[in-house]
């Protein structure tokens, strides 16, 4: 399998002095589809924008399907097509023009651009719009207009930067299943989100970056396995001390009716209230601690 | 990307820069349409008569050729630093920064934007002097070099305002505290044959000068200045704001973090 996307050593510095990016590797197979993890804040932007060359790099090396974006810009930009964070496009231009002019600066003659056009403005859901003018749009449809216009000269790589920040459940949901889609027909895709549950359902490979650094990288799978533990509160009818203690479960106490209970990988909850039981402690309800995605970085941060 | 390709890509921002001038004609052909009629009303038809002849014309034969260079001197580089500046404004010069395209495909596509502007204007308002005089083009290709030498000189500067301004006062700045003084003063009304020794040399250091004559020249036949020396003049401005532009591009100054 190529390798669509490798980077070796990627560092930024903005003109601000800020460092964004400490040196980061990464490596994407051809036609996998991997989540770029991470807070705001994190860098994702950053190496996206590194990518697609809309920020200059201050030292390392990216490849595109082989191509460096040093010495081999333009063919490695013609594998790339990017969805960015923000709108980009002209308030004032029609949805059709947006994307028949993309093609157009790939060099794609008007009959091939309009009938990409016409297949990708249909497949996102905007074909009645495609004569509306772009700022007419709602916000999810003006994410959709990116997405029609990143694919349009169908490139082999799909960089998508936070393609679901506020957009509602519902077109999320058409959303992913338009990129499995792509994903399943060979485009490989990139994906950056701050939401774990995102990248579990759709990913095979990710990465999670924080500060500036790559704090993991692996398979979907392997990373959910060390989600090794869960925490969760639960409230006591009767009153119970700061000297609580349950053989086998590591808790807190946090008032006289409520404490925190950990859950190991391998056990059962079953197991939780056979030893509540044992100390007659009657549990009136019980919940999730944190997100999961709060808690994995928790743990991440504390292994390094 | 092949030749070819380069020339879609090169077509598409010449096309969608021309709709975009004339989509909003109210704000870009119909302003210079009016003032060039007032100033042939008042300078060439009322005033005009008191003044008599001017460099052995009639003023207002005299003062057309600069009012039709003004125009298209301040609309080629209107056009492209307001729609370069727009698609930095609103983002989507990012459209064309991550696309294959070479840098030279992307200058030439928003100068010659421009100069389509310049020109149209240009002949809009070469037509409505031809309601107060007439025009005998004495050398046509004197004439049509010129006009197509400042017209794209000034796209490019134009170009070059844009990639620095931050906000739309930046983008008119130049064309109303530079362009127009220095083209009012680089004898569109007058030959500086009338003003004091002292002031004739200023004048010669004035770009405008150089390039109003030339024009006159093509058309009248008459110039205060060398036309030779005009056109090596536009030339090696053109040159170097062509290289500096490219610079722009290829160092992604203003355009790339
Ligand atoms: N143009 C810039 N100048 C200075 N700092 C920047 C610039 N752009 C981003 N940053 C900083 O770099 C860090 C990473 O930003 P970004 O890549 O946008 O993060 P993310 O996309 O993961 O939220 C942030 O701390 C941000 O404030
Ligand atoms: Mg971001």
């Amino acid at each position: 399998m190529a390798i669509a996307l490798q980077i070796k050593g990627l560092r930024k510095v903005y003109d601000n002095g800020f460092e964004a990016l400490k040196g980061i590797d990464l490596e994407v197979k051809e036609g996998d589809f991997f989540a770029l993890l991470g807070p705001n804040g994190a860098g994702k932007s950053t190496t996206i924008g590194i990518v697609s060359s809309l920020v200059k790099k201050t030292a390392g090396d990216v490849h595109v399907f082989g191509h460096s974006i040093q010495t081999d810009l333009a063919a490695a930009k013609r594998q790339i097509g990017v969805v960015p964070q923000e709108f980009n496009f002209s308030n004032f231009e029609s949805v059709w023009d947006i994307v028949v002019n993309q093609a157009g600066y790939y060099g794609l003659s008007r009959a091939i651009a309009g009938e990409r056009a016409e297949k990708y403005l249909k497949k996102l859901g905007l074909w009645d719009k495609r004569d509306v003018a772009s700022r007419m749009l709602s916000g999810g449809m003006k994410r959709r207009l990116m997405i029609a216009r990143a694919l349009i000269h169908e490139p082999r790589l799909l960089i998508l930067d936070e393609p679901t920040a506020g957009v509602d459940i519902e077109l999320r949901r058409s959303m992913w299943e338009f990129l499995t889609e792509i994903n399943r027909s060979g485009t490989t895709i990139i994906l950056t989100t701050h939401y774990l549950e995102e990248a579990e359902s759709l990913c095979r490979h990710i990465a999670i970056i924080d500060g500036g650094n790559i704090v993991e990288n692996t398979s979907m799978k392997a990373l959910l396995k060390q989600l090794q533990k869960e925490v969760f509160i639960l409230d006591t009818r009767d009153t119970i001390s700061p000297d609580l203690a349950i053989e086998g479960f590591d808790t807190r106490y946090l008032d006289e009716h409520m404490f925190e209970l950990v859950l190991n990988k391998g056990s059962s909850l079953n197991d939780v209230f056979s030893a509540l039981a044992q100390q007659n402690m009657v549990i009136t309800s019980m919940r999730n601690k944190a997100n999961r995605l709060e808690e994995l970085f928790v743990s991440l941060l504390a292994a390094k | 990307m092949t030749l070819a390709e380069q020339w879609v890509a090169f077509y598409t921002i010449v096309r969608k820069e021309i709709r975009r001038f004339l989509r909003i004609w109210m704000q870009t052909l119909l302003p210079p349409a009016i003032t060039m009629s007032l100033y042939f009303v008042i300078f060439g038809a009322l005033i005009g008569s008191r003044i008599g002849q001017m460099g052995g014309f009639s003023y207002m034969e005299f003062v057309v050729p600069g009012l039709i260079m003004m125009s298209v001197i301040t609309n080629a580089y209107s056009n492209v630093v307001s729609s370069f500046f727009g698609a930095k404004f609103q983002r989507f010069v990012e459209e064309i920064l991550v696309s294959p395209m070479s840098n030279n495909t992307v200058l030439w596509g928003f100068v010659i934007g421009g100069v389509a502007r310049g020109l149209l204007v240009g002949l809009i308002v070469t037509m409505l002097s031809l309601f107060f005089t007439s025009l005998n083009i004495q050398h046509v290709g004197v004439t049509i070099a010129i006009v197509l030498m400042t017209s794209i000189m000034f796209s490019l500067a134009g170009f070059i305002n844009a990639v620095f301004a931050n906000n739309f006062d930046d983008v008119s700045i130049v064309p109303v505290f530079v362009l127009t003084p220095l083209t009012y003063l680089g004898g569109v009304f007058y030959s500086i044959d009338l003003l004091p020794d002292f002031w004739a040399g200023v004048s010669r250091l004035n770009p405008m000068l150089y390039i109003v004559n030339a024009f006159r020249y093509g058309v009248l036949g008459v110039s205060d200045v060398n036309v030779t020396t005009a056109f090596l003049m536009v030339g090696g401005f053109t040159l170097a704001a062509y290289a500096y532009c490219m610079y722009l591009l290829s160092s992604g100054t203003r355009l790339r973090q």
